[in-house]
């Protein structure tokens, strides 16, 4: 009887001060008169909103750190035709990575690492991708370029069961910030499980006259390319329960980590962010830097900006895009960026660049 | 010799097969690629001027390590003492640095180390109440207003009673019957809804009907200790209301616990009113202790000690239950209480049934149904004082 009584009150919290007319309530609601309080908490200023402890990066063998600048430029060949050729060797497998500190989430993983290898190549190149499914699953590799119909990575083009191989091969088409992913189905589970990456296509030079400088320093390796500090970016998270929803986000995986560790930038170089969103079951993910604006190129498949002077972007599941932005002027410190759902910031996409 | 002999070949028998299934494994195939079966049951919280804390419960087959914990979908800080994987039966106190807001609800998700997550919700966040002497009497007044008060306003009716005659008399035991009825179907009722809350390994619904078998067992052996009363016929007068007064005194412990429970953690509030509907709630439970004394005269101090008997342990219960409460506890003690209410209907129908031999022409069954139905109906009534 009694408890059933009780705890009907939840629905109606303004019942707290139903009785005052008689003497008995203010000694029995008596805490009403601090309901407007709460915790007062002197440890409140400080940063409480955190996860607890710290990812092993070693045992998950990839440190988000070491992703944000790991392009993996392949192998480079001339072919009888003078065709420049990169090769890449990409191996699906089953391994279980620690995604926030002691959560560990039974990973599907290019070449070990989610997100899988930052693919880098250069317009107009033609691409080789040998794809290994070591994983326990059928799985492929469907990227987001300008492709045949047989290299789609979809069911009879190129998804492939456990143990066997398959090469994809493409133009390195448009130039752009793109992405690649699993199509095997089911969709949602094979991607929030981790198979996905960046795919970065610099543009030619010599292919835009009108844009030579930017495309130079867009181009991977040039002397204009190494005034830049870039760094790669994809936003995911993680459905540890299996609910269809996310317990945990991140930029590059690990809840939490710029955030624990700063990203050093020197305020003298500028900044190229690859953004790429693959996050699973929630419809965008978002960018917001604290104290400054930047250039936004969608898709990356421009050499002028698409948003200017923006502090905020969205990007639904699959859509990516270049952030450009200086520090040049402004002081040392930490400057925060997180997605601007304030849900994906709290369960883990929270970051900080250190200026210095 | 030959007895222990007897005795030990089964259990030796019984050490071979677990030795023999535990090295072969011979079902290996029905346990295999499972993750492990963690459980987490969350039996306390309270919001403190500093944070949360929250009382857990290792409560799976295997042990649980809390990695992660989310207030309102956010991860946050938190401590855990003592540190380290539950296992089943181990609990250990979260402490969350979290800056909750007073009257409203907040949603706890406890994140495990292979993702496992276990929802805890706080309905109504208040100042928990802390420990002192003016808790304590707030507490003990609450507990009188629901406990003693009652019980000494249904005393105050013995004289109505003893002017109702023989008739009058059945009329309100059989009232009793009923009202003890209402009372044991709504003890168990919360017993078991407590053994909801409580951690599964504990298996305390099951736990809670055993109990009650065995007080009432226990109960029923005591109070026909040496065979006498029972040759002589059944208990009456002075000492079954002192078995009346135990059983309500034990229903209204757990009462107190509950209501000490919910005003702590904040799922509940009382107002005045629904005080009020308490008190008459309860009221009849003294006129139950009152009906079989009615063709004596006891002394002012016996009815002062009826009222303790059967008031007091809801002051008691709402002290353990605001401090020191863990849903398991709560179950046994409403346990305890259906037993006890059980005996004491027991008790009471027999009286009723040799005042029916005492008079046997000039009572009517219909008297004792009328009695019943009125105490039944008598308490549902008044629960709507309790629906405010």
């Amino acid at each position: 009887m009694i408890s059933r009584l009780l705890q009907s009150v939840t629905n109606r919290r303004a019942f707290l001060g139903a009785g005052a007319a008689l003497p008995l309530a203010p000694i029995l609601a008596g805490t009403a008169a601090a309901q407007s309080t709460g915790s007062l908490h002197a440890g409140s200023l400080r940063n409480n909103m955190t996860t607890v402890g710290n990812v092993d990066h070693a045992r998950n063998g990839f440190d988000p750190h070491e992703i944000l600048t790991d392009w993996d430029t392949g192998t480079l060949t001339t072919d009888a035709d003078g065709r420049r050729v990169r090769e890449y060797e990409i191996t699906a497998v089953d391994v279980e990575i620690e995604i926030a500190p002691g959560v560990f989430f039974p990973a599907w993983a290019y070449n070990g690492r989610v997100p899988g290898p930052t693919i880098r190549a250069v317009e107009g190149e033609w691409l080789r991708v040998h794809f290994v499914n070591a994983g326990s699953h059928p799985h492929s590799i469907h990227f987001h370029g300008i492709h045949a119909a047989s290299m789609d990575g979809i069911f009879g083009a190129g998804l492939i069961g456990p143990g066997e191989n398959f090469t994809y091969e493409m133009p390195a088409e448009p130039f752009g910030c793109h992405l690649y992913h699993c199509h095997a189905t089911p969709l949602k589970r094979h991607i929030h499980k981790g198979l996905y990456g960046a795919f970065i296509i610099d543009p030619d030079p010599a292919r835009h006259p009108e844009h030579t400088d930017v495309a130079r320093s867009r181009l991977l390796g040039s002397p204009e390319n190494e005034a830049w500090q870039e760094f790669v970016m994809v936003m995911n998270g993680f459905d540890t329960n299996f609910d269809d929803e996310n317990e945990v986000y991140a930029a590059n995986t690990v809840a939490h980590e710029y955030m624990k560790r700063p990203i050093q930038v020197d305020r003298d170089r500028p900044i190229r962010i690859y953004l790429v969103n693959i996050t699973e079951f929630d419809p965008i993910n978002s960018f917001h830097i604290h104290g400054n604006f930047f250039d936004y190129y969608d898709h990356g498949t421009t050499l002028t900006p698409t948003l200017q002077t923006v502090d905020t972007i969205m990007q639904c599941q699959a859509q990516r895009g270049i952030i450009e932005m200086s520090f040049a002027n402004h002081e040392p410190g930490r400057y925060m960026f997180h997605a601007h759902q304030s849900e994906f910031a709290e369960l883990g996409w929270m970051s900080f660049f250190e200026v210095v | 010799m030959r007895k222990s002999m007897a005795f030990g070949f089964p259990v030796f028998l019984l050490a071979l097969v677990a030795l023999a299934v535990t090295m072969f494994d011979p079902l290996a195939r029905f346990g295999t690629g499972l993750p492990p079966d963690e459980g987490l049951t969350i039996e306390r919280s309270t919001t403190e001027p500093n944070g949360i804390e929250v009382w857990v419960r290792g409560d799976g087959r295997d042990d649980v390590t809390i990695a992660q914990v989310q207030v309102d979908g956010a991860y946050w800080n938190f401590k855990q003492t003592p540190d380290g994987p539950l296992g089943r039966f181990e609990n250990a106190l979260i402490e969350i640095p979290y800056p909750w807001v007073a009257g409203e609800t907040h949603h706890l998700t406890f994140v495990t180390s292979t993702g496992v997550t276990f929802d805890y919700s706080i309905d109504v966040a208040r100042d928990t109440t802390p420990i002192g002497l003016g808790a304590l009497f707030d507490l003990a007044l609450l507990g009188i207003f629901v406990g003693v008060v009652p019980v000494a306003l249904g005393l105050a009716t013995l004289p109505v009673l003893r002017r109702m005659g023989s008739e009058g008399m059945v009329f309100a035991m059989a009232l009793t019957v009923g009202l003890l009825a209402y009372l044991l179907v709504d003890t168990l009722a919360e017993g078991l809804q407590l053994a909801e809350d409580a951690a599964v390994a504990y298996q305390t619904d099951v736990l809670v009907w055993v109990i009650a078998a065995f007080t009432f067992a226990v109960l029923m052996g005591l109070s026909r200790m040496g065979g006498r009363k029972s040759a002589s016929g059944p208990t009456g007068g002075l000492t079954l209301a002192i078995w009346l007064a135990l059983g309500i005194g034990l229903h209204n412990f757990g009462e107190g616990l509950s209501i000490g429970t919910a005003l702590t953690m904040g799922n509940a509030a009382l107002g005045s009113l629904l005080i009020v509907g308490f008190t008459v709630h309860n009221l009849t439970e003294g006129v139950a202790i009152a009906a079989p004394v009615t063709r004596k005269t006891p002394g002012l101090w016996t009815f002062a000690g009826l009222t303790a008997l059967a008031g007091l342990p809801a002051v008691l219960g709402a002290w353990i239950g605001a401090f020191a409460f863990l849903p398991h506890w709560g179950a046994v003690f409403f346990g305890i209480a259906a037993g006890a209410i059980l005996q004491v209907m027991v008790e009471v129908i027999r009286f009723i049934l040799a005042l029916g031999r005492e008079n046997a022409d000039s009572l009517s069954g219909g008297t004792a149904f009328a009695g019943f139905g009125t105490g039944v109906l008598a308490m549902y009534a008044t629960a709507f004082l309790v629906q405010i």
